[in-house]
């Protein structure tokens, strides 16, 4: 068996999902592929039933927002494969106000929470995802926390100066 | 050596001692608290550190947690709340029998701390009385050991009438508590 | 006719009655429950059927607000993810930015921050092991752990003035070297510290009424917790050797010596028994440390050289005019920060706990995820309390080591 090298990931990846996969670079010596979004389910699971790769981890996901970028929201998916100690980061974009993704739930038990919070803090939708519900935050927030629009500090707070604080 | 509390001002004769009511109940009520801690953070480590042997919380005869908020008599507000736990707090305190204590620990609990965020409270006397707050992010246990003692004198001075007074009504009132 | 209509009932009418099920409240403010975690369970009898846990009690939006803040005013919160290792969280956060800005750290100052990191790992799980002898009923280990682990706290204190919530170090290092006092403290530590431990392993690790209660409570087999991305302690009682320190060596942990403990079952005993271990490995990282540390030819540094990050000396702002320049915009945050992503995750009290920060370039992370291992791994809690009784659940919570600032971040 080769070891797995970013480019061995690289060129399986792309010999199976040809154009779908957008960009592969490796920031801090850590493969990050983009892939289009419609087949980011189809690739994890690829990753994941692949006996020369062996992604059986998920070690963490999480939502992206850049408002100003012309993809406004991702969603970061990180990989663990513990046969061969190699990690691989996945990102898919979209422009969707509204973005919808494709639940993990039934390939990793451990992304149902991680679903949710993505839900709760982004508002982005999993299809095929269980239970989905705020987790983090009260039912009745309006918004969604982590968005950049959304302010930080207490809007009720009514004993701070700005001009004291100077922001 | 063992240093029994003291008896308070009265006067004294072969065979017995007078003094008023209200000392007598407020050195009984001073010397055996029974704390309700309502630990959500970090603040409730160090209360676990005060628990423990070197600090030992039992020399203040508050050695008996209460986990029940029906016979607690102070309430240890330790650590964050969220708004989410605001409900749940509040519904702590009115399970309690009168009299009772508050004592805030820590920044996060008197004021919401480093945390002025959306889901945090900022402070929870927006939403109980509070009676002592001890500040720090956590306090020492010596800070808590202090803010126990600043209740204990308060209880120990506090008039049996208190509780029945206007003033105070005016003051759950206030929190919308009955 | 008569007679006909009444019915005798069958004995096992009486065995088998008609399944009612209770529901029962368990928490948020459960003294057992350790912090706040809510757990409606659904209860035949003393059985669990069926439980539904809440969390986001303690939700105190981590992520938002390190978004705005400069970087070095992120350690703070760190602090208090994980607030039995703050240190583990404080130092992961500072090789996180030392990685995104380049820098290659002393390898002393790597030795100090294992010695750091070590220490927390012991009074993380004394934490943990103290509470599990609680709930299982011997308060007696409790006391004489959390005695012990006051030293810890002052050998914190030596360090950097705090005792638990440590902001420890800075980006690039150390903001002092250790004091003489620290070390005495650390020496008196490793040579009190055994003998306390074994005494709680005889308190407990054979005792009959802990290990009936312990062993078979909360299982989880290995697949399934890979599957649910359980870490740390609780992946290594299930039986797998899984340990970031080897696997992926930061801060010089590849020199040391040091054995894995790994369970087979996967319940609340084992995960008791895997802390333990790792108290003792950690004990003997800190003696490897403290040995390196004396062969090696650099006794002095204590920081890496990194002035656009790393604080200068008091005595430099006051008296240089570079000094005071840097200081200013190192305080102000507003030196210059590469733009990229990077992961780094170290082996915290309770598994990966991995920082994932997008940096434009500006002054605040873009972006700060923490991978939290608390969070993931509690989401097993329903699964692994099924079929269990009641009071086992609770010891299971208690030696997942869940925690609450963690969980909920």
């Amino acid at each position: 068996m080769t070891a797995l090298t970013n480019q061995v990931i690289e060129d399986t990846l792309r010999n199976q999902f040809h154009d779908k996969i957008i960009s592969v670079e490796a920031p801090y010596d850590f493969l990050t592929i983009t892939v289009s979004k419609d087949v980011i389910k189809e690739v994890i699971r690829f990753l994941y039933d692949e006996p020369t790769m062996d992604f059986k981890f998920l070690t963490t996901c999480c939502g992206l927002h850049f408002p100003d970028a012309d993809q406004k929201f991702a969603m970061m998916y990180q990989l663990h494969s513990f046969v061969n100690n190699f990690r691989v980061r996945l990102k898919a974009f979209t422009n969707d106000e509204n973005p919808v993704y494709p639940s993990l739930t039934d390939i990793f038990k451990a992304a149902n929470w991680m679903e949710r919070e993505t839900y709760d803090f982004f508002g982005f939708r999993f299809t095929g995802h269980p239970d989905l519900r705020r987790i983090l935050n009260m039912d009745s927030l309006e918004g969604w926390p982590l968005r950049k629009e959304f302010p930080l500090e207490d809007p009720f707070r009514k004993d701070k100066d700005d001009a004291m604080f100077g922001r | 050596m063992v240093e029994v509390t003291k008896a308070p001002e009265g006067f004294e004769g072969p065979g017995f001692f007078a003094t008023s009511l209200d000392k007598m109940v407020g050195m009984a009520r001073k010397n055996s608290l029974w704390p309700l801690p309502f630990a959500t953070s970090c603040c409730g480590i160090e209360f676990m550190a005060t628990m423990g042997a070197h600090y030992d919380f039992a020399r203040f005869g508050s050695e008996r947690l209460s986990f029940s908020p029906r016979q607690a008599d102070l309430l240890m507000v330790m650590g964050t709340i969220a708004k989410k736990m605001g409900p749940v707090l509040r519904q702590v305190y009115e399970q309690m029998a009168e009299p009772r204590w508050v004592l805030s620990v820590g920044a996060c609990a008197s004021s919401g701390g480093i945390f002025d965020t959306y889901s945090v409270l900022q402070g929870i006397d927006r939403i109980i009385p509070v009676d002592v707050y001890v500040p720090g992010c956590p306090p020492r246990p010596e800070q808590i050991l202090d803010g126990v003692l600043r209740i204990q004198d308060l209880v120990q001075n506090e008039s049996l009438r208190r509780r029945d007074s206007q003033e105070y009504k005016e003051l759950l009132a206030s929190y919308g508590i009955e | 006719m008569e007679n006909d209509k009444i019915k005798i009932p069958s004995p096992t009418h009486y065995a088998e009655p008609e399944k009612t099920y209770t529901t029962i409240n368990l928490g948020p403010t459960h003294p057992a429950t350790h912090g706040i975690f809510q757990n409606v369970l659904k209860m035949d009898g003393e059985i669990i059927v069926e439980s539904e846990p809440t969390i986001g009690y303690i939700h105190r939006a981590f992520e938002k607000l390190a978004e705005h803040r400069p970087y070095a005013q992120v350690t703070p919160i760190t602090d208090r993810l994980n607030y039995c290792s703050s240190p583990i969280n404080n130092m992961g956060w500072h090789m996180t930015v030392e990685k995104l800005i380049g820098t290659k750290l002393p390898k002393r100052v790597e030795y100090l921050r294992v010695i750091i990191m070590e220490l927390a790992r012991i009074s993380d799980h004394i934490v943990c092991n103290a509470v599990i002898g609680v709930d299982s009923g011997a308060l007696t280990g409790f006391v004489y752990l959390f005695q012990e682990r006051e030293k810890i706290y002052e050998i914190y204190e030596e360090i950097c003035g705090a005792r638990l919530t440590t902001n420890i170090g800075r980006i690039g290092g150390l903001e002092r070297d250790f004091n003489q006092i620290a070390w005495m403290k650390i020496e008196k530590f490793l040579k009190e510290f055994p003998l306390v431990l074994k005494e709680f392993e005889n308190l407990l690790s054979r005792n009959r009424i802990f290990m009936d209660r312990t062993i078979g409570a909360g299982p989880i087999e290995l697949q399934n917790a890979l599957n649910y991305g359980f870490t740390g302690p609780n992946l290594r009682a299930a039986g797998l050797d899984y340990d970031i320190r080897v696997m992926n060596p930061y801060s010089s942990y590849e020199d040391f010596d040091f054995k894995i403990p790994i369970g087979t079952q996967g319940d609340t005993y084992d995960r008791f028994m895997v802390r333990q271990e790792e108290m003792w490995e950690s004990m003997s990282i800190i003696r490897q440390a403290i040995d390196k540390l004396a062969k090696l030819e650099d006794q002095t540094s204590f920081h890496a050289d990194v002035p656009e990050f790393y604080l200068p000396p008091k005595d430099a702002v006051y008296n240089t005019m570079e000094g005071l320049i840097w200081h200013f915009k190192i305080v102000m945050g507003e030196t210059e920060i590469p733009k990229g992503e990077v992961y780094h995750c170290v082996e915290g009290g309770n598994g990966e706990l991995g920082f994932y920060l997008v940096s434009d370039g500006g002054r605040t992370p873009y972006r700060l995820h923490f991978r939290r291992p608390c969070f993931i791994f509690y989401q097993a809690y329903p699964e692994m309390i099924k079929g269990n009784m009641l009071s086992d659940a609770i010891l299971t919570m208690s030696s997942m080591n869940v925690i609450a600032g963690e969980l909920d971040a």
